[in-house]
This record gives C-alpha cells, sequence and structure tokens, in this order.
C-alpha cells in the first residue's frame, strides 16, 4: 500500500460502524483479553447502579484503529493514542473520523498527525485522539 | 477513597502471550475487521507480512492474559465496578506477528486526583517485548477511579 497524497486539513474515509451488539461486547471480550464484567454480564452492571452494560473503550479504539489501517498500512504507524470522553452505550452506533493535523519531518522521516474522533448517532463524543503515521 | 500515592513506581511484570491466528482472527471478527491482511495468511503474505499481523490495539489486551489481570487496582483498595479507561496511547517500535511471544512489564508512574478527590487517575507505563527481547510498543493507559455513585457519570 502506497502512501496517499494528502494536505493539512484532508479527511480520512470515515468508518461507520454498525449498531454494538451484546454479542459484539461477549465476542469481544473474550478476543481483547478484557473480561471486565461490567460490559458483559448485566447482573454487575446493576450492581455497580448502573441500568445496563456499556462497551469497552478499547473497542471504539480499535474501530479508530480499522479507520488508520484502512488508510495506511499498519507498519507506518508511530502513535496513536486516544482519551475516552464518553462511554458507548449497547446498540451505540460510532463513526471513526480524522484529518490530518500537521505534517512534519522528524528525523528524516516525513509523519503525519492526524485528529481523530469517534462520535454517536446522537453526537455524543465518545473518543478524541490522535495518530502519527510516516508518509515515506 | 484515597488511593495510596506510594504505590508510584511499583513494577507490575505481565504475563506471556503465544499469539495465535486463531486469537487474531477472532479479534478481527469482533471488531469487524473485513481486510483479508488480518485474517488470511495469503493476504498478509502478499502485503509483505511474515504472517497475520497483530492489530494496532491489540496489544492492550497481551498485559491481561494473567489469571487476575487487574489485582493492582484490587491492591490499590479500589472498587473494580468504580473504575473507567481514561486514556490509552501507543508508541509503536515494531510489528508483531502471530506465531511471537509478547510480554509484558509495567510499572505505575503517577497517581492524581481532580474534582477534590472525586476522581482519582492512575497512570501504568507498559512495554510490551517479543521473543527476540526486542521492544514492540509502549503503552500508557490512565484509569480514572469514581469516587461517587457510578449512575451520576456520563
Amino acid at each position: 500500500m502506497t502512501a496517499p497524497v494528502l494536505e493539512i486539513g484532508a479527511e480520512l474515509p470515515p468508518l461507520v460502524i454498525d449498531p454494538i451488539s451484546r454479542t459484539t461486547l461477549a465476542l469481544f471480550a473474550g478476543a481483547s483479553g478484557d473480561h471486565n464484567p461490567i460490559h458483559i454480564d448485566l447482573d454487575v452492571a446493576r450492581s455497580a447502579g448502573l441500568d445496563d452494560v456499556f462497551a469497552h473503550g478499547m473497542l471504539s479504539m480499535a474501530y479508530l484503529a480499522r479507520l488508520l489501517t484502512g488508510w495506511v498500512s499498519q507498519e507506518r504507524i508511530r502513535t496513536f493514542g486516544v482519551r475516552f470522553t464518553a462511554i458507548t452505550p449497547v446498540h451505540g452506533r460510532p463513526t471513526c473520523t480524522g484529518t490530518v493535523a500537521s505534517i512534519d519531518e522528524v528525523d528524516g522521516e516525513r509523519l503525519a498527525t492526524l485528529a481523530l474522533r469517534v462520535t454517536l448517532a446522537d453526537g455524543t463524543t465518545t473518543l478524541l485522539g490522535d495518530a502519527t503515521v510516516a508518509l515515506d | 477513597m484515597a488511593i495510596d500515592r506510594s504505590a508510584v513506581g511499583r513494577e507490575l511484570p505481565g504475563p506471556t502471550l503465544l499469539i495465535t491466528r486463531s486469537r487474531l482472527r477472532n479479534f478481527a471478527a469482533a471488531t469487524g475487521q473485513t481486510d483479508p491482511v488480518y485474517t488470511d495468511l495469503d493476504a498478509a503474505k502478499q502485503a509483505g507480512h511474515r504472517d497475520l499481523p497483530v492489530p494496532p490495539t491489540f496489544l492492550f489486551g497481551v498485559d491481561l492474559e494473567c489469571p487476575e489481570p487487574l489485582t493492582f487496582l484490587a491492591d490499590l483498595g479500589v472498587d473494580l465496578r468504580t473504575v473507567l479507561h481514561g486514556e490509552q496511547r501507543f508508541d509503536y517500535r515494531e510489528m508483531a506477528y502471530a506465531g511471537d511471544e509478547l510480554s509484558t512489564n509495567g510499572r505505575i508512574t503517577a497517581i492524581y486526583d481532580k474534582k477534590g478527590g472525586m476522581l482519582e487517575f492512575i497512570v501504568k507505563d507498559t512495554q510490551v517485548t517479543n521473543q527476540h527481547g526486542a521492544l514492540v510498543a509502549e503503552m500508557r493507559s490512565v484509569t480514572v477511579v469514581q469516587n461517587r455513585t457510578p449512575e451520576m457519570t456520563t
């Protein structure tokens, strides 16, 4: 995969995710190794005073990673970080977006810094992040 | 509840995980990944990979591959039902693939609070290395402890 031609402000093709099901949460718990019952066991969620389980933050970060690897091959990703700003409820429908915030040369390598975001259908921002990817 | 600040600097030796293709395919299925590079060995090799690549955020789970992965929080007196994942960061050094054995080694590097102690933050820095001792990635995880009733949170 060759590096895309780009300029500052360019937008990555958005990644729209189907509504998150309880099955997805169970499968992700097993596949990711995150077995925290707050995401998969309604009894535990209720004992914590919640109405329902909610999605793993790392599931949404995995979706953002798909946005990145759908755009550049993975070995170009240098850094990737997020802040989780709101929880994602069951049946939430995340959309991952990214824009090129800057392009710099670091140690002889051209790096694009991307501003990343995950939003739900109701407009709630659930993740804010950034990544740097090598362009050459 | 105030978390004991003397825990800063505590070393948290982690597990070792042999990365299998089936586990990576399960991860691809759970995350809706349809790019064959992550599930089909031929596609991966055609793309220049030596096996199925370990996707960017899978590394977080390597650290959880022990019987009681969140013991370090319990040891700090934290009720797991009150925690949220606040931040996560990866600094990648080398690709990892199915067949690799990845190990983690962590350390608590900061504990601080906000909102008059209502929220406490535990920062853990973790290194992921492969079977050759090479650094694959550095990870930083911030756990938020909510010292109040959970229904009041977002």
